[in-house]
């Protein structure tokens, strides 16, 4: 798994290439920490070539969303497979983190 | 038909596990949607094992089958250590908690019972077997 940063204007771009497990979630958790820390707003993630995703992928979103919240950031997740999606929506999250199918409708979506 | 595969204890062979659950279901119709909540079901099982019961040691190894029975899929993952954990009488905790206490534990376990529609646990002397399955409309 691979995580990369771009930025575009405004937008801090974090892209996610493989699977997001018990494994490799840590690596994410670093990259998001740290754009948290530096107070980058919005922050898109690229999910396009997430291939798969289990609870500690789940958990590097779940567990910045309140700082992101009382730092004002906007943390939008887009591009998701269906298989992606469809745990997002088990769980409940895409009625509580932003998601969109395309980055041009992330960064409408920053408010 | 039974499938099974051992591996040893690294997060770093939950991909096997995935890749091995995946190569047995799709012999089967099944959307690639539900192929992947069964992976998903016994990754977080799996990952449980490995991290919190055998501490990630590689010397220490579980063991996964697949099984076709009338239209249920079972999977068993069997593997020897002290139980640590019952997930049958676990409550799982609220995602809104989760979110509010900057968690990112406990979501695998949600998973597994949102997935699964039944659970099992066995003990057959020193080993544990943990099983779980999903009934689909084949």
């Amino acid at each position: 798994m691979e995580v990369k940063f771009t930025e575009e204007e405004k937008n801090y771009i974090i892209s996610i290439d493989g699977d997001l497990d018990a494994s490799s979630s840590i690596k994410l958790d670093k990259v998001l920490a740290k754009a948290i820390g530096e107070n980058r707003n919005p922050i898109l993630v690229d999910c396009n070539h997430l291939d798969y995703i289990s609870s500690p992928g789940i958990g590097v979103f779940t567990s910045h969303l309140q700082e992101c919240e009382s730092k004002n950031i906007n943390l939008i997740l887009y591009g998701m497979n269906d298989k992606v999606l469809k745990v997002f929506r088990i769980l409940g999250l895409d009625e509580i983190i932003p998601i969109t199918k395309t980055k041009d409708e992330a960064k409408n979506r920053a408010k | 038909m039974i499938h099974s595969i051992r591996i040893s204890c690294l997060k770093n062979n939950l991909c096997r596990v995935r890749n091995f659950v995946e190569g047995a279901l799709k012999q089967h119709a099944i959307s690639p949607i539900d192929i992947n909540l069964m992976v998903l079901a016994v990754d977080e099982l799996c990952a449980n094992l490995i991290i919190h019961s055998h501490k990630c040691n590689p010397k220490e190894d579980i063991e996964v089958s697949v099984r076709k029975k009338d239209n249920q899929f079972v999977f068993e993952i069997k593997d020897e250590s002290v139980p640590s954990f019952d997930l049958l009488s676990y409550k799982e905790p609220d995602m809104k908690d989760i979110i509010a206490n900057k968690r990112g534990g406990g979501i695998g376990l949600i998973l597994v019972k949102k997935i699964m529609d039944e659970i099992q646990y066995e003990r057959n002397g020193s080993a544990n077997i943990c099983r779980v399955s999903k009934r689909l409309a084949l």
